[in-house]
């Protein structure tokens, strides 16, 4: 019986899941906007039951699944995000033919994985959560059924994450024949006592499999693709809420399971993360569709969230959590305005050239989208600059100055890709005006993200430190 | 006397034949999804022959969840397939390439 209250904000996502998918089975797709307005609304109700679980850490099922504070911080970032694109939608489907009511049910069930995964206490379950979250994951982004970039997108992504699954299972049962139990603290406890080949084996695999998951190099040649071909509100969805749960589980397998053997994956960690970095930076530099640049933005960012994880303490953890908070904010803004950008007929626009002198026609949404880009660059007065300081911080703190040294020399490389699309936006002659940005919610939406990044945003600051703090304490 | 040892062998064999599929073969997604059902299984081997070796049920259990998750992954692939070759009357690997760079 406690167990079940712990697992509440579960219990709520999939009881609404499961009703709201009679209900869309019954009503057709005119119930579609009614029933993303509920799912949105059983996230909010998630988010609060959360903080009904009792303090100190509790395990449910025999320590199989936790609540701990780590894993409530997580939940919270992946619930509001999903919120976001479940709430974005509607409109950009509408383009062709009506929403379908499966759209919002898939999120839903999709963040129910990513919240079993980023509580994970055993090797069991984190294979549950995952593949709870990445079989939503394929249908979402093969959900155009008529487009074929679309339909591409899903087969990609369906075969390199199957195939990302597979090796990390195969790391997963490594894992439980050398160290003969599938508990994190187990195999932790284990690997105290004596790190043995096999066991090194089982880590390095479970490490690949996570890589791909967080589209980290040099696991990450599906993401331009499944970006690219994804609807943009899927786009928006891949970009947030499931790397903020692959990010939080990696942290958590590596520090609670694989926490002895720390020195055999910081250097795989370390080499992620640069080459993430660096292939983010260079690669984005020659495209020209936006979507397809934002991939590449994304790798860049997981790779200096890894910086934070390899260092490998609790500030650095603490920091990685914080990074994590702040990108989903200026992602899901960037993705916001991209889906403003759609021709008079109300078709979407990828081209980046295409953005020409949108500050003349829509300053508004120039200047926000500027904002994200200078934020995603790290420019100092805003909130982006104070993300990556914190993974610098922290680094250096550990010890780790050449890989500190190495992050920032990249980031100036990546900056160059962000000021051009600015320089696009704001200094060439003018292409083809956008239909107005007349959604409600959209607009809104986008003043609310720009705002947190905005220097306003240091004004949350001393909260957030004390809640990723937080949160990084329930791993140590 | 087979050991754990053959066991591993084997289901190493079987994963590392599996990668090589859907790396190496140029002609048909069909024969992805067969790649990816190895893997699968060839993980199954590695935990029932550990728990057998150990003594322990968790293995068993855990082949039983990846036994039906990999039902559930191929359900979905073939599904996407079927889309994917509604909208391109093809389904040959070398085709799949609308999006590059």
């Amino acid at each position: 019986m406690d167990s079940l209250a712990i697992i509440l904000p579960e219990v709520i996502l999939t009881v609404g899941g499961l009703v709201l998918l009679l209900v869309a089975a019954w009503a057709g797709d005119r119930s579609a906007d009614l029933i993303g307005r509920v799912c949105a609304a059983l996230l909010l109700i998630a988010c609060i039951a959360l903080e009904g679980i009792p303090q100190g850490a509790p395990a449910a099922f025999e320590g199989l699944y936790r609540a701990d504070t780590f894993a409530g911080f997580a939940k919270i970032l992946i619930f509001a995000a999903t919120a976001v694109s479940i709430l974005i939608a509607p409109r950009f489907f509408r383009a062709d033919g009506p929403m379908r009511a499966e759209y919002p049910i898939l999120m839903l069930f999709s963040a129910i994985g990513m919240s079993i995964m980023v509580s994970a206490g055993d090797l069991m379950t984190l294979y549950i959560g995952l593949e709870l979250q990445s079989l939503a994951a394929y249908v979402l982004a093969s959900f155009m059924r008529r487009d074929t970039r679309s339909a591409e997108a899903g087969l990609k992504y369906f075969v390199l994450g199957a195939l990302a699954s597979g090796i990390l299972l195969y790391g997963i049962s490594l894992l439980y024949g050398f160290t003969g139990t599938t508990l994190f603290n187990g195999v932790a406890a284990s690997m105290r006592v004596e790190m043995s080949t096999g066991e090194l084996f089982g880590l390095v695999f479970v490490l690949a499999g996570l890589a791909f998951k967080i589209s980290a190099v040099p696991f990450h040649m599906w993401t331009p693709d499944v970006y690219e071909g994804a609807p943009t509100p899927v786009t928006a969805f891949f970009a947030s809420a499931p790397k903020v749960a692959a990010i939080a589980l990696t942290a958590r397998v590596a520090i609670e399971a694989l926490g002895p053997a720390t020195d055999a994956w910081r250097q795989i960690v370390i080499f992620a993360a640069l080459a993430s970095i660096a292939l983010g930076a260079v690669a984005a530099i020659g495209q020209t569709n936006i979507k397809r640049l934002l991939a590449y933005s994304s790798i860049n960012n997981v790779g200096f969230a890894l910086i934070g994880l390899a260092a490998g303490t609790e500030a650095g953890v603490a920091a990685l959590m914080s990074y994590m908070a702040i990108y989903v904010v200026m992602t899901l803004g960037s993705f916001l305005c991209v889906l403003q950008m759609r021709d008079q007929h109300g078709r979407p626009v990828e081209d980046i050239a295409s953005l020409s002198g949108l500050s003349r026609h829509q300053p508004r949404i120039a200047l926000a989208f500027m904002i994200f880009m200078f934020s995603l660059a790290g420019i100092p007065p805003l909130l982006g600059f104070w993300a990556k300081f914190l993974v610098f911080d922290a680094a250096v703190a550990a010890g780790l100055f050449p890989l500190a040294v190495l992050g920032i020399a990249l980031s100036v490389v990546g900056a160059f890709y962000y000021l051009k699309i600015i320089k696009t936006i704001y200094f060439d002659d003018p292409a083809p005006r956008f239909a107005p940005a007349t959604s409600l919610t959209e607009n809104g939406l986008i003043a609310v993200a720009a705002l947190l990044v905005s220097p306003l945003g240091y004004l949350l600051v001393p909260s957030l430190a004390v809640a990723t703090g937080r949160a990084a304490g329930a791993l140590f | 006397m087979i050991s754990l040892g053959h066991y591993l062998v084997v289901a190493a064999i079987l994963f590392v034949m599996g990668v090589l599929g859907i790396f190496l073969n140029r002609k048909n997604v069909i024969i992805i999804l067969m790649a990816i059902e190895l893997i699968l299984l060839a993980v199954n081997i590695n935990l029932v022959a550990f728990s057998a070796y150990l003594g322990d049920i968790v293995g068993q259990v855990f082949a039983m969840f990846v036994l039906t998750v990999a039902a559930g992954e191929a359900a979905i692939g073939l599904a996407i397939l079927v889309i994917y070759f509604r909208a391109r009357g093809t389904i040959a690997v070398d085709d799949v390439n609308r999006m590059k760079g």
